[in-house]
């Protein structure tokens, strides 16, 4: 998909050459709500910047230290998280999804 | 995604090529695809064939083959919103739009309304309207919306749009106004069945007042034609009357 309102994909293009190590991470499914459908991305970079979003802030977190896992081993992973109401609630979310997440460096 | 692969998709989307890139989710082998080709790690000949559908849907999405699961992302050139009439509507239509993914065109001959100041940063193409329709040339991934209120720009947009396949064509004016237009259209030779798929009177049903308000109840029901959504009779009569 394209209709993203930054173009993450470009940004991480710039850090890469800034010299950044980044990684990408794409929703690729997601059961009931989710604010980001299956496309959408988030790009890392290992000093800590972001681009992009794969949830509503809710596993931005979680993540992110996933990628930097993969940035260090060069293997991608494919996450899995379950949002229950409570604690989106907590951190001030109504998805209470599910959405899986592949995390790959780009190289 | 190894960089000459990223260099390729990014060269891909820069030229408005239509491209899909499918990741095996168990190791992340990857491969673009296109119309003409795949380049990368090896594909299946049923994920090509998924691909190519997805391309088509413009949904990404999960398909399972051999055991193995792909996801195929398609990544397709941004839809279009081409609008006849630099009028007040027009302008909160083409600050809103880029937010949905829509890339804006706004035509319009009078020189006094399509103006840089008027429009920032807005694409803006003073040709007649059939003869800035015929090089747009709008495709399944356009909208059209006509604004100017004047048969003079707006039924040759109009009749341009309907010879395409733009997914939405909507045009501003009252109930009467859209009659009147609809039989002036009908006298170019259209079929209902064909006229039936201008939106008038524009927008969806929420009672919008100012010009931005307006731009927004049209905005939405770009959206619903474009993502499917169930328009409630009331809308859906309003559009066909």
């Amino acid at each position: 998909m394209t209709e993203e309102a930054e173009d993450v994909l470009a940004i991480a293009g710039r850090w890469v050459a800034e010299g950044e190590t980044v990684a990408l991470a794409t929703v690729v499914e997601t059961w009931g709500s989710s604010p980001c459908p299956p496309g959408s991305r988030l790009a890392i970079t290992v000093s800590g910047r972001l681009a992009g979003s794969v949830s509503g802030g809710c596993i931005e977190g979680a993540v992110a230290e996933a990628a930097r896992e993969v940035m260090a081993t060069g293997v991608p992973q494919l996450l899995s998280f379950g949002v229950t109401n409570e604690r989106a609630w907590e951190v001030g979310l109504a998805c209470g999804g599910t959405v899986t997440v592949f995390v790959e460096k780009l190289a | 995604m190894r960089r000459a692969l990223f260099e390729a998709l990014q060269a891909s989307r820069t030229a408005q090529r239509s491209v899909l890139l499918a990741t095996r989710l168990a190791d992340g082998a990857q491969a673009l695809i296109t119309d003409s080709g795949v380049e990368g790690d090896a594909v299946p000949e049923a994920i090509i064939k998924a691909a190519h559908q997805a391309l088509r849907d413009d949904a990404a999405r999960v398909v399972e083959h051999a055991g193995e699961r792909w996801f195929l992302h398609p990544h397709n050139p941004p839809l279009r919103l081409i609008i006849v009439g630099a009028v007040h509507i027009a302008q909160g239509l083409a600050a809103m739009a880029p937010q949905l993914g829509f890339s804006v065109t706004v035509i319009d001959p009078r020189r006094s309304f399509a103006t840089a100041e008027r429009f920032p940063g807005v694409t803006l193409d003073d040709r007649w309207p059939d003869e800035a329709m015929a090089a747009l040339a709008p495709n399944r991934r356009s909208a059209v919306v006509t604004l100017t209120h004047d048969p003079k720009l707006d039924d040759p947009a109009l009749d341009a749009a309907l010879r395409t396949e733009a997914f939405y064509i909507g045009a501003l004016g009252s109930r009467r106004t859209h009659a009147a237009r609809l039989a002036r259209l009908a006298a170019l030779g259209h079929a209902p069945e064909t006229l039936a798929r201008i939106r008038g009177p524009v927008g969806l049903a929420i009672e919008a007042v100012t010009a931005p308000e307006i731009a927004l109840a049209i905005l939405a029901e770009i959206v619903a034609v474009r993502r499917g959504a169930a328009l409630s009779a009331r809308a859906s009569a309003e559009a066909a009357a």
